[in-house]
């Protein structure tokens, strides 16, 4: 942990903008974007977190393994998230292409 | 017991007990990050599958009690922030204040949520054997707006059009939604437990600008806490409003 | 220090114990049951482990005389089923997951990083505390209508179906996982802030960096299974349909992060062991270890890669084809950084000066067995083998290899090769030698025929077989017997050598890291001075301590008067 003193007018800054994007994230969701929506919904939320991680948390001021940490954290999710989905998401073709086969194997 | 501020016999320094409170709370909230991470595993999947069922419950939640708790939430963040700074200057007592703060905006938080899970209990959305997804369409109460009411039932018929098992895809949804906040309220209580704590410590002076570790960790923990709920809010409050 | 006589034989100094050490510096039980002292927990730990190695053994033991008959005589199919299950659940959350690193890692981190305890003392004890929580728990499980769901708790027998006491099971090992998360987080503090002065990342022991790399598996992993079992017996409670697929919930879900946690466990199971081999292969060489830094790095690679390959358990369980071909390709890579250490370790005995220790014994036998259980990994991740051996002795005998051919032996080395630091007296050395062959054979006799009986196509979980496979079942019993013996002999003469044994002096082997510059048994603050390193790890040839420590140990003949 450095002795860094973050200001409190960082503080205040970063607590309205964190307003800010939370209001941008409700009129967002009132607007049918289809896919979009999720992908808006998680990018406001990802960049909220960080400026949380950022500044409240102080992590731009802390050493450099406490980056790691935090990267291993997020990038361990990723994989979880990534590789179990990868099985969900490639059923669909996985089971056409059978299908195929199978149809091209009976005529 | 050892009095916070003093140097315990496993470390060499001072330096070198805080460097390992840090990294010791930022490795446990790696640890909570995974914790929570099955249970978006779990709503990923389902909300993937159930698309039409998660849209109609999430559209039962109320915004507004959802996005005033995000601003509280928010606000106590900024108010523990605040606190580690006043100790950090030696301000004891707007130390002290800012974690009062902190503890009722989050007690607040607290509130809301009772008001929410019960306007669920009374609507039979807990998941169990009373769940169901349109007793409110259903059976309104007298003073639910007649136009709401009409909307929802418009809603629910489209709805069970597309997904015949809507009930039971929606219990899912009620599920995760009380599995995931409800874990985030224990979180918060566990929380509010430390701040109490860290509030008597602050009234009796222990905290000063060499020595504020605990307010700094314990802050850390509340703004993780914080950060849950920023994803909870989206992926939970705000899945099909463009309805 | 006696001098020799005119031939100049080696002999050894005769110690005596330490008056005031860790055992014995403070007295009664609440100083036993109230400490923070990483050397007690460790013991606490020892205690409790060996404890849950007995019921889980004595499952084994009723498994394999059942199976000496193709129908089974000793109980219902239905008590058989809790009989495997309970068997897994013991030995791998209680015995083999928290073995060498809540025994061997708590005693021996501080003290080879010259530290004076862990990071998180008390945050230590609590691990102890809510692994015996937890155990229990599953205890309570186990007396109260047991378990018969298999460890894996696939779903929706587990979280719907079982009649069986999983809702306690879940929530003793959902308890027993946390003690896991903060043993791990502690060891990673302290290997990040407490190292000695000198003491470097690339002069810290294998053993630590083995230690480190496994905390990084106990801190990411267990919080899924937690959650995923903590839902399975809500599930359970409330009904709820996560995993049910009559509700709409998904079970293939409950695989995918039950082993995202599962299969990185058997890398916690295996590592900590490498580390010992690591340890041991040097001191009876008397050589440095061959390729520090890559023994070092594929701990870390093990680690990282470990967590990407969880699906090759589900290769049959109906996940997607091109899922199952990136996971057995990734399974392929994962082999890699073990093939290293077994190179490694091989190129260090080359040209090297070999003693029979007990210790060596152990680690020559897990580089061993370790190569047949890895290689045969190997044949399980290949998608068309897979096939038909999936869910057959072949997987049951394949993780027995890793298991208790790598992981126990790993763990017994180990525990030998320390136990001169732990206790102050050496054991037996030759019944500890025969006892360490006894094992060894009695351990191939019983998991041998079982990768001919998977291979012949007998399924594993089944109480009965066709009579065919009669004979190889019965050696696998017999096998297991004399194992048993292997087993029994070292916790006899391991008790009776603390009264009787040589007392060891501070380096018996003598070995190089830290934990030898210190008294046997070592004073509750580890080191009377702080130490300062400027050696290099497994430095045998050139370090000028050491060899007096050799003669010291009566290795080496200490030179004649005149000659210096």
């Amino acid at each position: 942990m450095s002795e860094h003193i973050v200001s409190p007018k960082v503080y205040i800054g970063i607590f309205l903008s964190l307003m800010v994007l939370t209001a941008a994230t409700v009129a967002a969701a009132y607007v049918n974007l289809g896919p979009f929506n999720i992908v808006i919904a998680l990018a406001i939320a990802s960049v909220k977190a960080t400026l949380v991680v950022l500044y409240f948390m102080h992590a731009r001021y802390s050493p450099k393994r406490t980056h790691m940490v935090i990267i291993a954290a997020v990038f361990w999710l990723a994989i979880m998230l990534a590789l179990t989905l990868s099985d969900y998401v490639t059923r669909d073709r996985d089971m056409a292409a059978n299908t195929q086969i199978t149809t091209m194997l009976r005529t | 017991m050892h009095r916070t501020g003093e140097l315990y016999g496993q470390f060499e320094t001072l330096e070198q007990q805080k460097e390992s409170a840090a990294l010791g709370m930022w490795v446990f909230l790696s640890t909570e990050v995974l914790f929570f991470g099955g249970l978006f595993m779990t709503y990923t999947l389902n909300r993937h599958y159930y698309g039409t069922a998660f849209g109609v419950g999430s559209n039962t939640l109320d915004l507004k009690l959802g996005g005033l708790n995000t601003v509280i939430l928010i606000l106590s963040s900024l108010t523990m922030a605040m606190s580690v700074w006043a100790s950090h200057v030696g301000k004891r007592r707007q130390t002290t204040s800012f974690l009062v703060a902190t503890l009722v905006l989050g007690t607040a938080f607290l509130g809301v949520k009772v008001i929410e899970y019960k306007q669920k209990f009374d609507h039979h959305l807990v998941p169990g054997y009373h769940f169901q997804i349109d007793y409110r369409a259903q059976h309104p109460a007298p003073n639910d707006d007649p136009k709401e009411i009409e909307a929802e039932k418009e809603e629910l018929s489209k709805a069970f059009a597309k997904d015949p098992d809507l009930n039971a895809h929606a219990q899912l949804y009620f599920s995760l939604y009380f599995g995931m906040t409800g874990l985030h309220a224990l979180h918060m209580i566990v929380g509010a437990g430390m701040l109490v704590w860290l509030i008597r410590q602050s009234m009796l002076g222990r905290f000063t600008p060499t020595y504020n570790t605990p307010v700094e960790m314990i802050g850390l923990y509340w703004h993780f806490v914080d950060i849950v709920w920023i994803y909870l809010f989206p992926l939970l409050y705000l899945i099909d409003r463009h309805r | 220090m006696d001098t020799p006589t005119s031939t100049r034989t080696a002999t050894a100094t005769v110690y005596k114990i330490p008056e005031e050490h860790y055992l014995n510096s403070t007295y009664g039980i609440r100083s036993w049951l109230l400490t923070t002292d990483h050397k007690r927990i460790a013991l606490l730990y020892l205690f409790s482990v060996t404890f849950f190695f007995f019921v889980g053994g004595i499952f084994a033991t009723m498994i394999r005389i059942h199976l000496m008959t193709p129908q089974g005589f000793l109980v219902t199919p239905e008590t058989y089923n809790k009989l495997f299950t309970m068997h897994g659940v013991a030995m791998i959350f209680f015995f083999l997951i928290p073995s060498i690193p809540a025994v061997l890692g708590n005693f021996l981190v501080p003290l080879m990083i010259g530290a004076k305890d862990l990071a998180f003392p008390k945050i230590n004890l609590l691990s102890w505390y809510l692994y015996i929580l937890g155990g229990c728990f599953v205890l309570y499980s186990f007396s109260t209508g047991g378990l018969d769901t298999g460890w894996t708790f696939y779903t929706p027998l587990s979280s719907v179906y079982s009649n069986s006491a999983v809702t306690p099971a879940v929530l003793g090992i959902f308890i027993n996982g946390f003690s896991s998360i903060l043993t791990g987080l502690n060891f990673v503090v302290t290997i990040h802030t407490m190292r000695a002065p000198g003491m470097t990342w690339f002069r810290l022991p294998l053993f630590v960096w083995a230690q480190y790399a496994t905390s990084i598996i106990f801190i990411l992993g267990t919080p899924v299974i937690a959650i995923t079992l903590l839902l399975v017996g809500l599930e359970r409670m409330f009904h709820l349909g996560f995993f049910n697929p009559a509700l709409g919930g998904d079970p293939i879900l409950f695989q995918h992060l039950f082993w995202f946690y599962s299969h990185p466990a058997v890398y916690i199971m295996i590592l900590p062991a490498m580390g010992v081999i690591s340890e041991i292969i040097p001191t009876f060489a008397r050589k440095p270890i061959f390729g520090y830094s890559f023994i070092a790095g594929s701990s870390i690679a093990i680690a990282v890669i470990g967590f990407f390959v969880w699906a090759h358990h589900m290769f049959l369980t109906g996940e997607s084809v091109y899922a199952a071909l990136a996971f057995s390709f990734l399974s392929y890579l994962v082999a890699i950084p073990s093939a290293v250490k077994v190179f490694n370790w091989t190129s260090t005995l080359y040209k090297g000066s070999i003693s029979w220790d007990t210790p060596m014994l152990y680690a020559l036998g897990f580089i061993g067995l370790f190569l047949i259980g890895g290689l045969t990994g190997l044949f399980l991740a290949c998608l068309g083998l897979d096939i038909h051996i999936h869910d057959t002795y072949f997987v049951v005998a394949h993780f027995h290899y890793i298991m208790v051919g790598g992981a126990v032996m790993g763990y017994l080395g180990g525990i030998h090769f320390w136990w001169p630091k732990i206790s102050g007296r050496l054991y037996p050395e030759f019944l500890a030698r025969v006892s360490a062959i006894i094992l060894f054979s009695g351990f191939n006799l019983t998991f041998f025929p079982q990768f001919i009986l998977g291979y012949l196509g007998m399924p594993r979980r089944y109480h009965s077989y066709p009579p065919e496979f009669q004979v190889l079942n019965v050696m696998s019993t017999a096998g297991a017997s004399i194992l048993a013996l292997g087993y029994l002999l070292p916790m006899i003469y391991l008790v009776w050598s603390l009264k009787y044994g040589t007392v060891a002096g501070p380096n018996p082997w003598p070995s190089t890291g830290l934990e030898w510059k210190t008294d046997s048994p070592p004073p509750t603050e580890n080191f009377l001075v702080t130490p300062e390193v400027t050696w290099e790890p497994y430095d045998f040839e050139t370090r000028p301590d050491l060899e007096l420590d050799h003669i010291v140990a009566g290795k080496l003949p200490a030179p004649a008067h005149g000659d210096d």
